[in-house]
């Protein structure tokens, strides 16, 4: 599904990610854990062509988008949850789900939209509301609800529990297992190390701009060195 | 009762001046919502609108076509079709290339610009200023006596409803249509909308031609009422409708068409009780009162740091 092979990325002169290997499978939920500036963020990113990829090969459903620029490798079947939400605030909620559904026509948003209000019914109450005016649970639910509209093959979900409640976040993690079910391929990136294993088939490590250690899920939560490091020991 | 009539008459000059303003203000605030930039050459923009307006209907005439209506369709459509294109090319140019840099940048190139445009204008049109028909003239009594009369030209009349039919299509465009709401959300986010799929290049493309369409009718409806144009034309008018826009609060639609009326009016009021001579004075204190005691406009928001 996605491939990246070797990937270096730099910002300005100052190189983030020192030749990544990162695979995706079709159906399966993928984790990256990483301390804070491993990198996670701009592995992300590049994937989205944002940064470009200095060297290296990024590769969705064997086609190559290194070179893309990130309109066009948006509208390829990715979709992404950014690292803080970034809902649009002075649009509504259901303005706010029709930029995700850009580029569908009227009936295929429709639909989109009541599917994402069936999967966050909070959404569907504050339909008429200002996004930047709920608060951050909701407006992670609206960012992910977003993100479904364009119908996507992946979906890239970048630190969706950072700052929000426990209850919110195990919410916002079933949905992702939901998201599974229905067939999408997740690629997560996040902090909550313990929960992103639990949920993940398979999890990668990175550390400083390398991949450390990949795994199943499991046996990155039994890894001693993933304990000490991420899971508070 | 004169007094009130005279108060009035200046009213109506006001507002008939202070639309205008608010249809170049326009330009100048979309564009700077959403690429965070002063689109200097945007009077420039306005006064090729004029110019070509003025070709348009001299070219009629010379084939003999004098039926009004026809002829200022024709002079509105050039108008707005030159005066887009300009606002196209200008941006592909002078802005796109140095989009992301430093803030002085663009700056300094939208100056160039708008020299540029100034003087392209001057070779090709002559500095001397040319007389502008005045294709809707005459005008009618509201009231009043021997000593005063209110009176409204239907030239003024033209330039409301104009200005009232622009304004209404372009927020409904912006509130209504999925451009328009692209535009919103470009302004707001431009690199989430990018993560969208959505080219906001385009999306910024439109935006300029969108406020250029609209300072060319104001082009149209300016020359009319005064009566002629020259090549500095849109210099003091971009100044004027800049100045509406940080009024109204830069960056804001609704705020660029409450600043042109309020500039207007203020204007206008200015030459009914002082002197003509003091108008700019006072238009551009409000600009400076207003930076002082509320940069963000009547209508604008605080920049709120992105987390």
């Amino acid at each position: 599904m996605l491939l990246l092979e070797d990937v270096h990325t730099h910002y300005g002169k100052i190189e983030a990610l020192h030749g990544v290997s990162v695979e995706v499978n079709q159906g399966e939920i993928v984790s990256l854990i990483g301390a804070n500036g491993a990198g996670k963020t701009t592995l992300l990113m590049t994937v989205c062509g944002t940064p470009q990829a200095s060297a290296g090969r990024v590769l969705l459903e064997d086609r190559d988008i290194t070179r893309l620029p990130t309109s066009e490798i948006m509208r390829s079947g990715i979709a992404i949850v950014p690292e803080g939400r970034r809902v649009f605030p002075g649009l509504t909620v259901e303005e706010n789900l029709y930029m995700g559904g850009f580029f569908n026509n009227r009936t295929q948003n429709e639909q989109g939209i009541r599917h994402v209000y069936d999967l966050f019914p909070r959404l569907k109450e504050r339909e008429h509301q200002r996004a930047g005016t709920m608060s951050g649970g909701e407006q992670q639910m609206l960012a992910i609800g977003r993100a479904l509209m364009s119908k996507p093959r992946l979906m890239i979900l970048d630190e969706p529990s950072l700052g929000l409640a426990p209850l919110v976040i195990k919410q916002i993690f079933e949905i992702i297992a939901q998201l599974r079910d229905e067939g999408i391929t997740v690629f997560l990136v996040e902090q909550n190390a313990h929960q992103a294993l639990q949920l993940a088939d398979r999890g990668y490590v990175l550390e400083t701009g390398r991949i450390r250690l990949q795994d199943t899920g499991a046996n990155l939560l039994a890894n001693p060195d993933v304990q000490a490091a991420y899971l508070g020991g | 009762m004169q007094d009130l009539l005279y108060f009035c008459q200046q009213l109506i000059n006001g507002l008939t001046i202070g639309s205008t303003y608010a249809l170049i203000a326009i330009g100048y605030t979309m564009v700077y919502g959403i690429i965070g930039m002063i689109n200097f050459a945007h009077g420039e923009i306005y006064m090729i609108g004029a110019y070509t307006a003025l070709i348009a209907i001299t070219g009629l005439a010379t084939l003999g076509i004098a039926w009004l209506p026809l002829v200022l369709l024709v002079a509105l459509i050039c108008a707005v079709i030159v005066s887009s294109s300009m606002g196209w090319a200008v941006e592909r140019v002078a802005y796109r290339p140095v989009r992301g840099r430093h803030r002085l940048i663009p700056l300094i190139s939208a100056i160039g610009m708008s020299i540029f445009l100034q003087n392209y204008v001057h070779l090709s049109q002559g500095s001397r200023n040319i007389g502008f028909p005045a294709l809707i003239d005459g005008g009618f009594q509201l009231g009043g006596d021997e000593s005063f009369q209110l009176s409204i030209s239907w030239i003024q009349i033209t330039i409301f409803v104009t200005t009232f039919i622009c304004m209404s299509a372009l927020s409904v465009f912006i509130s209504r249509s999925r451009i328009g709401r692209a535009c919103r959300a470009v302004s707001q986010d431009l690199g989430m909308a990018n993560l969208l799929g959505i080219d906001t290049n385009r999306i910024i493309s439109a935006t300029f031609v969108i406020g250029a369409a609209l300072a060319a009718v104001a082009g149209l409806l300016l020359g009319m009422y005064y009566g002629s144009v020259d090549p500095l034309f849109g210099f003091i008018a971009g100044l004027k409708a800049f100045t509406a826009a940080v009024l109204g609060g830069i960056g804001s639609i609704p705020g660029a068409m409450l600043g042109g009326l309020i500039l207007g009016i203020a204007e206008a009021m200015t030459s009914g009780y002082l002197s003509g001579e003091y108008k700019d004075v006072i238009s551009f204190s409000l600009l400076i009162l207003i930076l002082l005691f509320k940069p963000t406009g009547l209508l604008g928001k605080p920049e709120v740091e992105k987390i």
